[in-house]
């Protein structure tokens, strides 16, 4: 497949902005951490460089003009602060508009973003002196120029740099004398050309400033020592010193036709064997498009689903060898399951990251100082279901500053600090992910909710209910509770739509508050979405399946609860009154029931109910398929899978079942 | 891709089909429209979906839905025989490619039919809705019906 250079571009360049934006989220906590400066400068210079090569002008226009304006910080002279930050962040975020939708960009917006950055990060105290600080040596030096010590790692060639390249940078800046230092190569069988040996002298006749030097070598400086001297123009016998040497680069490769040099080749030749095992212990990574990794997931889902066939075939035979294949191939075909969904995992950190972002913005614009964690970074999950997470955890994470999070005066009243504190927390709990989102804020007010749901008519004013179910009102549609529309909320679309997200994923929500100290969100999520456990079972002549995650237990239906269910479809599980639904009925299954139909209790959150079927075959580890568009009338069922013996089974959706069992239940409740 | 193009029948000029026997009548689909045709294979009712969209079949590892047409045109329910097939298309419904199989009682053959011998569909005498018919032909002396699938499904 051939890849589009600009599109590489267009991902190199959004790694880049999300590395800059943490190192400048992180920044605005630690102001003086010259790495974090260092890694932004190193991002936006890349763009820079990258987006040129590829034919984007306005980004390496604008992108270079952002470098310009933020140099003071670099230089150490002016300390970013939150200010700085944010107008930083905008500017990045235009870079990003810049390079994906160039047509809704406006220049007028670019140049006042740089006009703010340029008036933030200008030195308050005497502008101009500061910024005349550096040359101020240089000028003084007018002339005499700058004398600088290369000496690279030796692996740099490795790594793609061309050091030769770098000294014709150097030249642009001015003269220069360029002295090889060949003192450190080895003899010529001793030699390994893709190691560099050489370094260089160079004295530069300049009076350009420190920076401009330090900036050619701007990709390397972590690979590198790298020494520059100003030369006084007095000094300039010293120069002359140093000046008999040959007076050019030699290429490094060709350096070594010069075998005279007496070299201590032992060291070398040890140092290349510690090289070469450090490049080994690196992880190289691959970048593999994602409907690659979709195709390869379905791929192997139809060799589980062929291979479970052929197991049924096998042991329905006598056949010892045919067996002995099957085996070995369902061991292989479960291995390669395994791998498959393995690389579909993606850390939970890549999508914490976002968040900071909009929880710096929205702590600025609530007015709330907010401090964000997170914990669990590296739970892993399948990439199509952190990309769905994404909506749902925005919805979460703002409602927790909008309205979980009290304004610093209301705080001030309570023992809690001043700066509220949300909690973004990920975790594995048997084969689920429970991901968190806790705020330390005032918590759910459940006579508000109350009050609500009975003027939207959704409770009888009176009615006892448990605090744990007037929360569930929050999951209504268009229920609001906050007294004035905001931007970020009280449009009362929100809630349910995260619910029914989740919902879509196999997950479910939970909410937890205590009031006064805070509320917990808790997402439960499967690890995939490809396969889930099931539990195969039987109605009439069709098999379904339920997924295990919803099945609590399975009991009998005795025929004194047959018969007296007749009227009312409860039944009494230690204690507890249980709505149950007949699936036969529900699917108008054919034939007579069987004389010992099962319950399967099955839950969603707090509600249960059960289904009751002909037989229990047994569990199964299915490959979900959707369901086509042409049945998306059909509520009933999430998704179908194939069979050991090739037919299809469809899959109960719980969700909707309990709902249908609830409002089932309700119904019968009133009409007696 | 020409699978899940839509009304593409040309103004003029030949058009590939296949000739497909439902009840009593003869349906012309587009070939550029069949996947494939296979045997009858074991069904999966889907309680609850509607009556021209009973049940679901594997066709090489999709769960793909099966259409039973003569719902559609008021055919009665005929069981399935020796020269039942199930024809596989891919069609497109909202934008999306949507692959369906069809029930077919007999399949004749792949051949060209020509719009140069379109009838007037007759508004009276006929008990479909005329949206599921894109025009009626003639071939060997008979009449063939050149259904629009999307509508049919939708």
């Amino acid at each position: 497949m051939e890849l589009d250079p600009a599109e590489t571009f267009r991902q190199e360049a959004a790694e880049l902005l999300d590395s800059l934006e943490v190192a400048l989220l992180d920044l605005s906590q630690t102001p003086q951490d010259r790495e974090l400066i260092d890694t932004a400068f190193r991002a936006l210079h890349t763009i820079k460089g990258s987006g040129a090569m590829f034919g984007f002008e306005q980004v390496a226009a604008f992108t270079h003009d952002f470098e310009t304006a933020f140099d003071l910080i670099r230089k150490g002279e002016i300390e970013a602060n939150r200010d700085i930050v944010s107008v930083a962040l905008a500017a990045k975020d235009y870079i990003r508009a810049l390079i994906e939708d160039p047509d809704s960009t406006d220049a007028i917006i670019g140049d006042a973003i740089l006009d703010d950055l340029r008036r933030f990060v200008s030195v308050p105290e005497a502008p101009g002196v500061a910024g005349g600080d550096a040359p101020l040596p240089a000028a003084s030096t007018r002339q005499a120029g700058w004398r600088i010590g290369i000496a690279f790692e030796p692996d740099i060639l490795r790594n793609g740099t061309n050091p030769l390249a770098l000294l014709d940078d150097l030249r642009a800046l001015g003269p220069c004398e360029i002295i090889g230092n060949l003192d450190n190569v080895p003899e010529l069988d001793a030699l390994d050309p893709e190691t560099c040996l050489v370094s260089w002298d160079v004295t530069l006749a300049s009076d350009c400033t420190i920076d401009a030097i330090e900036d050619v070598f701007m990709f390397v400086r972590d690979e590198m020592k790298l020494t520059i001297t100003p030369i006084a123009a007095a000094s300039a016998e010293s120069g002359q010193q140093d000046a008999p040497q040959a007076e050019i680069a030699i290429p490094a490769p060709l350096l070594a036709a010069t075998p005279s040099r007496p070299a201590p080749a032992p060291e070398p030749v040890a140092e290349k064997i510690e090289l070469s095992r450090r490049s080994e212990e690196k992880t190289s990574t691959v970048r593999v498009q994602a409907e690659r990794l979709d195709e390869l997931m379905d791929r192997v889902g139809e060799l589980v689903i062929a291979q479970a066939r052929l197991s049924q075939l096998a042991h329905s035979g006598t056949d010892v060898a045919i067996k002995a294949i099957a085996e070995e191939i369902e061991r292989l075909a479960s291995g390669l399951r395994d791998s498959t969904m393995g690389v579909r995992m993606v850390p939970m950190g890549t999508l914490f990251g976002r968040f900071r972002r909009l929880v710096h913005d929205l702590s600025r614009d609530l007015a709330k100082p907010v401090e964000f964690v997170t914990a669990g970074e590296d739970t892993e999950l399948d990439k199509t279901m952190i990309e769905r997470l994404a909506d749902p955890l925005v919805h979460l994470i703002r409602n927790a500053i909008d309205h979980g999070i009290e304004h610093p005066e209301q705080r001030a009243d309570t023992p809690k600090e001043a700066t509220g504190r949300i909690e973004l927390a990920a975790r594995y709990v048997g084969a689920q992910v429970l991901v968190t989102v806790t705020d330390d804020g005032a918590g759910l007010d459940a006579a508000r909710i109350r009050a609500k749901a009975e003027e939207q008519g959704l409770l009888q004013p009176g009615a006892a209910m448990s605090d744990q179910d007037i929360y569930q009102f929050l999951f209504h549609p268009g229920f609001s509770t906050a007294k004035t529309i905001s931007t970020l909320s009280g449009r009362g679309v929100g809630m349910d739509v995260v619910k029914r997200t989740i919902e879509s994923l196999r997950g479910s929500i939970e909410l937890s508050t205590r009031p006064g100290q805070g509320t917990t969100v808790t997402l439960r999520l499967p690890l995939t979405l490809a396969i889930i456990e099931g539990l195969l079972t039987r109605v009439g002549d069709g098999r379904y399946i339920i997924p295990l995650s919803a099945v609590e237990e399975c009991v009998e239906l005795t025929a004194a609860d047959d018969a007296r269910a007749r009227g009312r479809n409860f039944l009494s599980v230690r204690g507890d009154l249980v709505p149950f639904l007949r699936l036969r009925d529900l699917f108008d299954a054919q034939g007579e029931p069987d004389q010992h139909q099962k319950i399967i209790i099955t839950s969603k959150g707090d509600t249960r109910v059960g289904l009751v079927v002909d037989q229990i075959i047994g569990s199964h580890q299915t490959v979900i398929k959707s369901l086509s568009k042409l049945h998306a009338d059909v509520t009933m069922f999430s998704g179908a899978t194939i069979l050991g013996d090739g037919s299809a089974a469809l899959i109960l959706d719980v969700a909707q079942l309990v709902t249908l069992g609830q409002a089932k239940a309700e119904s019968e409740k009133e009409a007696a | 891709m020409d699978a899940v193009q839509t009304n593409a029948i040309p103004d003029d000029g030949a058009l590939q089909v296949v000739m497909v026997g439902l009840g009593s009548e003869i349906f012309a689909l587009e070939a550029g429209l069949v996947r494939e045709i296979i045997d009858p294979v074991p069904t999966t009712r889907v309680a609850g979906a509607r009556a021209f969209l009973p049940s679901l079949i594997n066709v090489r590892g999709n769960v793909v839905p099966l259409a039973d047409m003569r719902v559609r045109f008021g055919m009665p329910h005929r069981d399935d025989t020796a020269d039942t097939r199930i024809v596989v298309i891919d069609i497109a419904i909202d934008g999306d490619p949507v692959t369906v199989g069809i029930i077919a009682d007999k399949v004749y053959e792949v051949t060209e039919i020509s719009r140069a011998k379109i009838q007037q569909t007759p508004r009276l005498g006929m008990h479909w809705k005329p949206e599921f018919i894109h025009f009626i032909t003639k071939w060997n002396d008979e009449f063939v019906i050149v259904p629009n699938m999307e509508q049919i499904l939708n």
